[in-house]
């Protein structure tokens, strides 16, 4: 099967100019692959060796790291997956390449980190070095790229996902990266971690419900009054066109005024910063995907089958639920799956101005030059954002079966 | 019975309809057909308030319809409308069971109602009904429209271009189907078509409609024999208006007993009772005969038809 698919490429290369003639038999995404994890895996530190947490550190290759056998291994599969990424273009196979590959540099900074730390010295820092984010990145590519292709099921995609998350979850409780920089300064938030996590959690998902109540009726609205349209979906534009920094800006003056002049919306935890601009700033943002998606949804909605509805004595609140919105709702769910991914990731900058989550962290480790205190922030939030993305984009998918 | 009184509807300045009585007999198949514009959508859709008349009433079983609530009123009234309509989210079974659902039918009626119709419209129950709308053919999807209209058993059925989307020869079957249904359920239909052979071929009653105004409303025969306004006999067709006379006819109709015929010679063509005098005049050019033989489902002789019977239907008083 692999024969048939080279000499397809092949006779597709053919007809192209010398250079990409050269390259064919080869798959053009391996080759970009295969160079930048090999240039990134030779050229640049695997991991940076720092004394203490704030001082720039002392870089390291692969062979200065890890035991001969192991930087023997990891060059040989390595070499395997650039292999598969240059001449194979079966998804499953290089899915499990890249899988293979993954868990082998993750590994290896594991044992790296391990080895260079003194025994029970919590000062020093080792901390991924660029040639270990080249290759996760790289790696990371193709295994998405593989899984884009293989067309998976949505339920096949939120258990691979559960699958993921439960080996992530196994491989920290065992401790295996506790001496990996990030992990230490972990270990040191862990308290205030799982509470700013919780925090930026209920934030997206706060502003997401409040948006979601609001915007439905308005999304509802913009369908049965087409004049109206317009004029609503330019005004949300307008927020979205705000940066979202200028925006708290925007809100504390209000909201200030308010929590002054009313002491119980002062008792309710509303003031000029903290978590009330933030939630009120991102629902302001989230409402124009999903009053948009619905009112395109609602107008999707096959004519005939409301029509129908009507002449068979559906009232027309019956007609709304059960048939509009219904058959609306993949592509209203499209819209809460922007607005949900995006709040994610905003809320970080909520943090700014006191609205905790774990953008906290971020701007802590900018204030300390600490780049592993940020990386603490960053990569959980990037974590949550992709989990969301797969389940809704499952379920979007789920609704959207057996309606064409 | 259905009686429309003066029945009118107007959008600002231009009149829809305009004023239009009729009185459409049970257990029969009233045609409303019309060119597009003529007001005849409208008209029905007045009939299960769909559309609210300007002024006017309509009456079922000398019920002003107007007192009820229109939701109410139209779970009683059959509707199925060109391009079926029907649910995509829902399975043909669930589909058919939508009014009962509404009208709180307990769940073995609705089963037992579900599965009867399905039935009636050749798709086995055990095949179709989890299926859903999109997996079925247009003409399928046609006829579980129809099935999900008389679901609740209504006495009335509207119809507004109903097998406008179906190809020719799935159309001449669903017509016939109709036929059948009716004459089963001796449901009160009224349909609304813009095609007159459609109108010929189901309606009991024909009314033709105009510019909002009702032109006649009549017996197909009588439209042909007697229009009431040119713009009625151009409609019609009066390049072929014998030919269409005589597809009003069927054979057992017109057929003569045997025994007073003596010119019987053994080839002559059979022709079935069901067939009309038009197909079996046709049948009796192409072979060159003079006679046929009418035979029954069964193959039973019902008589004879020679050319010169037939020609003597053709004439607007034969």
């Amino acid at each position: 099967m692999h024969d048939e698919v080279l000499a397809l490429s092949a006779q597709a290369g053919g007809k192209l100019s010398a250079p990409a003639a050269y390259l064919r038999g080869f798959d053009r995404l391996g080759v970009v692959l295969a160079a930048c994890a090999a240039a990134g895996f030779i050229c640049l530190p695997f991991v940076v060796f720092k004394s203490n947490r704030i001082v720039p550190g002392d870089p390291r290759g692969v062979l200065e790291v890890l035991p001969m056998w192991a930087a023997l291994s990891c060059y040989v599969v390595l070499s395997c997956d650039a292999a598969v990424a240059l001449r194979i273009r079966g998804a499953r196979v290089r899915l499990v390449a890249a899988l293979i590959g993954l868990g082998v540099v993750l590994l290896a900074l594991a044992v790296a980190c391990n080895a260079l730390t003194p025994q029970g010295n919590k000062v020093v820092r080792i901390a991924p070095g660029a040639g270990f984010w080249v290759l996760l990145i790289a790696l990371g590519l193709m295994a998405t790229d593989a899984i884009t292709r293989m067309h998976l099921r949505p339920r096949t995609r939120v258990l691979s996902l559960v699958v993921f998350l439960a080996v992530a979850g196994l491989a920290f409780c065992h401790g295996w990266f506790d001496n990996v920089s990030i992990m230490r300064e972990y270990a040191v938030n862990a308290e205030r971690f799982s509470r700013e996590a919780q925090r930026h959690i209920w934030l997206a998902l706060g502003s997401l419900t409040a948006a979601v109540i609001v915007a439905l009726p308005i999304g509802i609205f913009c369908h049965r009054v087409p004049r109206l349209r317009s004029v609503i979906l330019g005004t949300l534009n307008v927020i979205q066109t705000v940066p979202s920094i200028a925006l708290f800006g925007i809100l504390m003056v209000p909201l200030g005024a308010l929590a002054a002049a009313m002491p119980l919306a002062a008792d309710l935890g509303i003031s000029g910063i903290g978590a009330a601009p933030a939630v009120v700033a991102l629902f302001l943002y989230s409402l124009l995907p999903i009053v948009a998606n619905t009112a395109t949804g609602l107008q999707r909605v096959s004519p005939a089958a409301v029509e129908a509805a009507r002449g068979m004595g559906m009232t027309s609140w019956q007609i709304l639920i059960s048939v509009e919105l219904i058959l609306a709702l993949p592509v209203i769910l499209t819209g809460i799956r922007i607005v949900l991914v995006q709040n994610i990731g905003l809320v970080t900058i909520a943090a700014l101005i006191g609205g905790g989550g774990l953008g906290v962290f971020v701007f802590q480790g900018i204030g300390q030059t600490a780049t592993d205190l940020v990386l603490l922030g960053a990569i959980p939030t990037v974590g949550l954002a992709f989990s969301a993305a797969v389940l809704l984009d499952a379920l979007v998918e789920v609704m959207d079966r057996g309606r064409r | 019975m259905i009686t429309l009184e003066q029945l009118t509807k107007r959008y600002g300045d231009s009149t829809v309809v305009d004023a239009v009585s009729m009185v459409i007999e049970c257990n029969s198949v009233t045609v409303i057909v019309g060119t597009s514009g003529s007001g005849k959508s409208t008209l029905l859709r007045m009939i299960n308030r769909l559309v609210e008349p300007s002024s006017g009433r309509v009456l079922i079983e000398g019920n002003d319809t107007a007192k009820e609530h229109a939701h109410l009123l139209r779970r009683r009234i059959g509707y199925a409308i060109q391009g079926h309509g029907l649910f995509p989210h829902r399975t043909v079974a669930e589909n058919i069971a939508i009014v009962p659902r509404l009208l709180g039918w307990a769940a073995p009626r609705i089963q037992a109602r579900t599965d009867e119709l399905l039935e009636v419209f050749q798709l086995d129950p055990c095949t179709y009904a989890r299926k859903f709308p999109h997996q079925l053919s247009g003409g399928q999807q046609q006829r579980v429209g129809v099935a999900r209209a008389l679901a609740a058993e209504p006495a009335v059925l509207l119809m507004d271009e109903p097998f406008g989307a179906l190809d020719p020869i799935i159309r001449a079957k669903a017509q016939d189907d109709l036929l059948d249904i009716q004459r089963r359920f001796g449901t009160t239909i009224v349909l609304v078509t813009h095609d007159m052979d459609e109108a010929f071929r189901l309606g009991d009653r024909v009314a033709v409609m105009s510019h909002g105004r009702l032109l006649q409303y009549d017996r197909p025969a009588a439209l042909l024999a007697r229009p009431a306004d040119p713009l009625v006999s151009r409609m019609v067709g009066m390049a072929d208006r014998a030919m269409r006379l005589l597809s009003l006819t069927t054979a057992a109709e017109a057929a003569v007993p045997d025994s007073t015929r003596s010119d019987r010679t053994t080839d002559d063509p059979v022709v079935s009772a069901s067939a009309s005098l038009r197909e079996v005049l046709s049948e009796l050019l192409w072979r060159g005969a003079q006679a046929a033989t009418v035979v029954d489902a069964g193959g039973a002789p019902l008589g004879r038809l020679s050319v010169a019977d037939i020609l003597a239907r053709g004439r607007p008083n034969g």
